[in-house]
């Protein structure tokens, strides 16, 4: 089970239920529960998405699109039902958030996604978690049912007439690429879970077909609180064009590590060395990897910068899913680049080429680098691959392999080039074994 | 309700398909989760259980192992009565990952994807499982083991050679 862990500076909205046995709906209703999406009701759809809007809240699936003017892109009339899908297929390395929001306060998911089914007036929504997550499907299939037998769910909800809303809730198989928006949809519907062309967008052409809006789990799970509180004093938490607060995954190198709730723009610096309590046995700081492992990894004197969409790409970053892994100077950036692309070329569905390719290519090379058979040239050769996959794919996912394929190299060059030298640190137990031959890797010099 | 005369999979499960092809908007949603619960109860994606699903959703057999083959969780091959799947991706790696994952090749003399000989384990290395905090993580079949030492893993399989372990369901 997951240790729950806090700090001084946290600021608790999506965490404030957190260990307080909220998955139970009686205790959910006691700590103010169900009451936004009632107010919702009540409301109506345009005071919802004005005051999403207001709130400044971006979505914390790694994208930071406003969900406010998401939720406003749904045409108002629909010849197809409208659906709302939350993506739970939290799939991120370096990425545990919703595992613990499903797991200590699921209803705040299946509460906002009846508010998101209100501001766009959808009757069905689907909470999609990822296939490993079987433990916290089962608790969030008790919430659903708790909810319904309550007739919170159901037709004519908190009975009000004509006001209807289900919930259909499943697991996913084991895919990376599931996590994207328009391969969810696709595996929802059975299909193996490749993305679809865009435009159309989902929000005009989405699951089977009608309008749908498709939210991160922790994006939703905000939308309760977001009403209750009011728009402006969640925005207020953040920082400038990014509100509220986040849940921070601080994982590696520190002595403490956890999901934090801290406000959006809180330094990197105090989350790493006073929120996590330092780098691990007190050793000296590394690198870190800000947002997930799709995100260029910053070096350590790069660290003094505000964690919110903005301030992080203004460092040549992402703030991505929130993620922080954190490296301390043991660690060999070699090994570390080889385990990075390892990973998506393992979870490159090979839809498109440049993605299947691309990361086959730089695997390869860099496996035959870690192995000691690297020249001066692969360096280039692998920014030059990683250059060529940047934006020439349908989703996302080329691009989450190149950027801090780029990173590395553009951060790091010194150390791949004394690893040709022989100043090497190589893991003693890393055996990735090349793909396909040696020598077509080039390793025949 | 059932279109299927005499299903392979115990009552509650072919109950529970039965709702399952009913619950969502085009019945071949369905298609993912059933195939998780024939997994479940038969240990694998067995050719019976793709032809039963492809006949639940009106599907061709082809259809069912398209969607079978692309989930990495999903098999055809029957794995060890305990699935051991560590983790070695980048969190779990800075703390450990690959060090348990060895310790447990050692353990319980099989490589990845192996099955010990009298099929109590098996063993995975698998990609991020979500656990990234509390690493390095395992899961057994679908349940976490977090924060790992050698010698937490090794209470860890005792327990489930002794049968205190979670099964499946």
């Amino acid at each position: 089970m997951p240790q729950l862990v806090s700090h001084p500076d946290e600021v608790k909205v999506v965490s404030r239920r957190f260990g307080q046995g909220a998955a139970e709906i009686d205790k959910y209703i006691e700590l103010d529960g169900y009451k936004a999406v009632q107010m919702g009701i009540e409301q109506g759809p345009e005071w919802i998405v004005n005051t999403m809007k207001a709130s400044g809240l971006r979505g914390r699936g790694g994208a930071g699109f406003p969900t406010g003017m998401k939720w406003s892109f749904v045409p108002k009339t629909s010849d197809k039902p409208k659906y709302v899908l939350v993506n739970g297929d939290e799939s991120e390395p370096g990425t545990c958030k919703d595992h613990v929001i499903f797991l200590h306060d699921p209803h705040a998911v299946i509460e906002g996604t009846m508010i998101a089914g209100l501001a766009i007036g959808a009757k069905m929504g689907f909470i999609y978690l990822r296939g490993e997550y079987r433990y916290l499907l089962k608790i969030v299939e008790k919430a659903v049912a708790d909810a319904y037998a309550k007739g919170f769910l159901g037709k004519n909800i908190f009975g009000k007439q004509g006001v209807d809303f289900d919930i259909i809730t499943q697991t996913g198989a084991g895919a990376y690429e599931v996590g994207e928006e328009s391969a969810l949809m696709e595996s929802l519907e059975g299909k193996r879970g490749v993305p679809r062309i865009k435009p159309p967008f989902p929000a005009v052409v989405g699951l089977y077909g009608g309008p749908t809006v498709i939210n991160n789990a922790e994006t939703i799970a905000n939308a309760p609180h977001i009403l209750l509180m009011g728009g402006e004093a969640y925005a207020k938490l953040g920082s400038e064009r990014n509100g509220g607060t986040r849940l921070f995954g601080i994982s590696g190198h520190v002595e403490r590590p956890g999901v934090y709730e801290l406000p959006m723009g809180y330094s990197l610096r105090k989350a790493i060395y006073e929120v996590a309590g330092g780098i691990k046995d007190g050793k000296k700081l590394k690198a870190v990897v800000p947002g997930g492992s799709s995100c260029p990894v910053l070096k350590a004197d790069e660290i003094d910068c505000g964690l919110d969409f903005d301030q992080m790409a203004k460092a040549g970053t992402m703030l991505g899913s929130g993620g922080i892994v954190v490296l301390d100077e043991s660690v060999s950036m070699v090994e570390f680049a080889l385990r990075t692309i390892a990973f998506y070329q393992h979870e490159s569905c090979g839809w498109c080429i440049p993605c299947r390719e691309g990361t086959d290519w730089l695997k390869k090379t860099l496996t035959r680098f870690h192995a000691g058979g690297g020249n001066k040239k692969d360096i280039d050769n692998i920014q030059y691959l990683a250059e060529n996959m940047m934006g020439r794919t349908f989703c996302p996912l080329g691009d989450a392999a190149a950027m801090p394929t780029l990173g590395f190299i553009k951060k790091f060059r010194s150390e791949f080039e004394e690893y040709l030298e022989g100043v090497r640190v190589e893991h003693p137990l890393i055996h990735i074994k090349p793909v396909g031959e040696l020598a077509m890797a080039g390793a025949g010099h | 309700m059932s279109t299927i005369a005499s299903s392979i999979f115990t009552p509650d499960t072919a109950a529970r398909f039965d709702k399952l092809a009913t619950i969502y908007p085009l019945k071949r949603s369905a298609l993912i989760p059933m195939l998780l619960y024939a997994q479940d109860e038969i240990g694998f994606v067995s050719d019976a259980a793709v032809a039963e699903i492809s006949q639940r959703l009106d599907l061709l057999e082809l259809d069912v192992r398209n969607v079978l083959s692309y989930y990495s969780m999903l098999r055809t091959v029957p794995a060890g009565k305990y699935n051991v799947q560590v983790c070695t991706n980048i969190s779990c790696m800075l703390r450990g990952g690959y060090e348990l994952l060895d310790h447990c090749k050692n353990k319980l003399g099989i490589g990845h994807k192996g099955v010990t000989p009298d099929g109590l384990f098996s063993l995975e290395e698998v990609e991020c499982i979500g656990a990234c905090c509390w690493a390095p993580a395992v899961q057994v079949n679908y349940d976490f083991h977090d924060d790992l030492t050698p010698a937490k893993m090794d209470a860890v399989l005792a327990d489930y050679a002794a049968g205190r372990g979670k099964d499946v369901k």
